[in-house]
């Protein structure tokens, strides 16, 4: 087993071990146990790091170039922009909506044919780096405005039935998950812009054209679109809570299936048997 | 030495015996003083509030002090034992602490979690130790029960949900704005209960309060009070989208505030969310307002709901917490042991033979031309001094195990010869520190 692969197994561990942790943190209500979560997803974090800095030094790529690759890549900015996140809210029962993503796309990552695979010869540009960073880093702003846009729908649910179950004594108030949910977005959108600029720069160096109409570039702006909506709804008519939390949940699925979807199940430039992954 | 407790509270006596055999806070020293008198007990507390009234005792036989403490409390306050003794508990040792911890930490109190408890045995310590009644036992017994209840608070949640309809109306805002910083409140009515819970809000972080009122002197009155804004009971529809919180309290029998002018308020405030609170019987609000988003409104059956359930959240916090104080028990069983004045002398020899063996162990071996027979003459010399040193303190532990005085001598020893105690020195300087902080 090379490096890259143990240390992608033993990230795998402990992100298991922290969501284990968190879910056992959002039911028992330790305070202990949050905090312990979050030191197991710190080394999980660091050993994750160091898996993708091994995979680099072994391939000489960007390690996002194979569904393995992605999945990992994509999980490891999950869980970095939650760290970033949890520094600013302190929100270990965030962990529990976000940490469980983060380990379903390692899960999926280790099913996925683990080997280094040749570079396809398209993907050879300074743009994959930069496509693939701001594409990713943008994707898990949104995986956090998700997690928070659940913990936003539980939580009204509960207070507007007035029936309080044992989770509502643990999530933050709707104004903190609110506020999360409008700051993802005013990240996650111009990453998610650059990216697909970034995208059709590229795509004009390799293929002379900057939109092919790729299925992966037509689901990328549907979903373009419809966070560019609730950007919108938010500035100007005063879009909030459980509308924007539900726009944020269905702008993440949608996003999922732009990432997964259409690289598994439609073919096109973007598909992972393109890139030689499966 | 053993502690005692011995009481009664609202769980075993009804009020009238409770304010009968209950302590006047201002004149302590007199029971105190009678309370050291009595044969069998060498410390005292008196702990004594409205809804218990409790000894804390340290005793070297712990059944004839019980049976003086039931007797003192009855002769007190002139009230036949046989009446008292059916509504009086009594705990010696480990029950006796787990006792105090739990009283400590607000688990025996009526409403669990409530923090005044911990103050009032604070103020009871405090009289104590003012009037010399207190030693070295209750004297840490105390401070540990003052760090366990410290330690219940911050990391259970026990006192951290609020038990009456006015705090849970704060908490519920709180759990719909996040900070009450700057929000806005406008009272409809000025009824007590409105009052009450607008001095919660003002004292939480809201920054403006409209009132409201049929007669507007009364508005204006009350307005005053809180530094806020009266306004005609006419106009108040008029200002409800610069509020967002609205609590109603009229005599009104219909609904004063409808489902149709919430929803074009909420349009106007761009979806910014608002939180009504209708304590009034006929109600005022109607409650499909609730239905619109970011919109909450609460009856005064919501509320109580409210509080019950989180009732039912401090009682699952209580179980946490009676696992922190089982710990805490071992650790000050572990520390009441040592005290003993056995396990000290054992110790003490313990100590002397490790210092004798490491000396001799040096000597050895600088002396490699000793020969067996020296080397047995001087084990035998150092065994014989050490010995001889120990005599004199031994007998004095032994004997001053019987006159009351063998807790200092214990602890002195304890100090002079660095014994390992299994409290620690630090935590117990550290818990002086605390203990006045609450």
């Amino acid at each position: 087993m090379t490096a890259n692969i143990l240390l992608f197994k033993i990230t795998l561990l402990l992100y298991f071990g922290a969501t284990v942790l968190f879910l056992v943190d959002v039911i028992g209500r330790l305070e202990k146990t949050g905090r312990f979560a979050r030191w197991l997803l710190v080394g999980g974090f660091t050993v994750h790091s160091a898996a993708l800095v091994a995979r680099f030094v072994a391939s000489g790529f960007t390690p996002s170039a194979t569904l393995h690759e992605s999945l990992s890549f994509f999980a490891w900015t999950v869980v970095g922009i939650y760290l970033l996140f949890d520094l600013r809210y302190r929100l270990a029962v965030l962990g529990a909506f976000v940490c469980p993503l983060a380990l379903v796309l390692m899960i999926a990552g280790s099913a996925a044919p683990m080997g280094v695979q040749p570079l396809n010869p398209m993907l050879d540009s300074w743009w994959f780096p930069v496509h693939v960073t701001l594409a990713f880093l943008g994707n898990a702003v949104f995986a956090i405005a998700f997690g928070a846009g659940i913990m936003y729908l539980l939580q009204e649910r509960m207070l507007k039935s007035k029936k309080f179950s044992a989770l509502y004594y643990r999530l933050p108030s709707l104004q903190t998950l609110d506020s999360i949910n409008y700051k993802c977005l005013t990240f996650g959108f111009p990453l998610m812009t650059m990216g697909i600029i970034s995208g059709a720069i590229w795509a004009n160096s390799a293929w002379g054209g900057y939109w092919r109409w790729d299925p992966k570039e037509t689901w990328a702006l549907i979903t373009w679109f419809l966070y560019a909506a609730l950007l919108h709804g938010r500035l100007t008519i005063g879009w909030r809570g459980r509308r924007a939390a539900i726009f944020a949940i269905i702008g993440f699925l949608c996003l999922l299936f732009t990432f997964l979807g259409v690289n598994l199940l439609l073919t096109g430039e973007h598909s992972f048997r393109a890139m030689g992954g499966r | 030495m053993n502690i005692i407790v011995v009481g009664l509270s609202h769980k075993t006596a009804p009020v009238e015996i409770r304010e009968r055999v209950a302590f006047a806070p201002t004149a302590m020293e007199k029971p105190l003083r009678e309370l050291l008198a009595l044969p069998a007990v060498s410390e005292g507390v008196i702990v004594s509030t409205c809804n218990r009234v409790e000894f804390y005792a340290a005793s070297r036989d712990a059944d004839a002090a019980t049976a003086q403490l039931k007797r003192f409390l009855a002769d007190y306050h002139g009230i036949p034992l046989e009446q008292l003794e059916s509504h009086l508990y009594d705990y010696q040792g480990g029950e006796a602490i787990r006792h105090v911890f739990r009283v400590a930490s607000s688990l025996d109190s009526m409403v669990i979690g409530e923090p005044q408890i911990l103050g009032q045995i604070k103020t009871a310590y405090g009289y104590a130790a003012e009037f010399k009644t207190v030693g070295l036992i209750l004297n840490r017994f105390l401070h540990k029960a003052f760090s366990v209840a410290k330690r219940v608070r911050t990391e259970t949640d026990i006192a951290s949900n609020a038990v009456s309809v006015s705090f849970a109306a704060v908490e519920l805002a709180r759990k719909i704005f996040g900070s009450l910083d700057g929000k806005t409140v406008m009272i409809i009515g000025a009824g007590e209960m409105c009052e009450l819970a607008a001095r919660h809000f003002v004292n939480n972080g809201v920054s403006q309060v409209f009132v409201t009122n049929r007669t507007f002197e009364r508005a204006e009155k009350l307005a005053a009070e809180f530094g806020g804004r009266p306004i005609l009971f006419d106009n108040f529809a008029d200002h409800l989208n610069q509020v967002d919180i609205v609590m109603t309290s009229t005599g009104a029998p219909n609904f004063i505030l409808g489902h149709k002018k919430v929803e074009e308020v909420i349009r106007q405030r761009k979806n910014k969310p608002m939180f009504f609170i209708d304590i009034a019987v006929p109600r005022d609000i109607d409650p499909k307002v609730n239905d619109i988003d970011n919109v909450y409104l609460y009856d005064v059956d919501d509320l109580q709901g409210v509080v019950q359930s989180n009732l039912k959240e401090r009682q699952k916090e209580a179980k946490k917490a009676e696992g922190i104080i089982d710990l805490e028990i071992d650790q000050f069983h572990r520390w009441i042991a040592s005290l003993e004045v056995v396990p000290t002398i054992v110790s003490l020899r313990k100590r002397l033979e490790e210092i004798r063996r490491g000396e001799l162990e040096k000597t050895f071996a600088s002396l490699k031309e000793l020969g067996p027979k020296e080397k047995k003459s001087i084990e035998a010399l150092t065994a014989a001094i050490i010995n001889k040193v120990l005599h004199q303190p031994i007998t004095v532990l032994k004997q001053s195990q019987n006159d009351g005085a063998g807790e200092n001598y214990v602890d002195a020893v304890r100090a002079l010869f660095d014994l390992e105690a299994p409290n620690p020195e630090g935590e117990m300087k550290s818990l002086d520190e605390q203990s006045g902080e609450d």
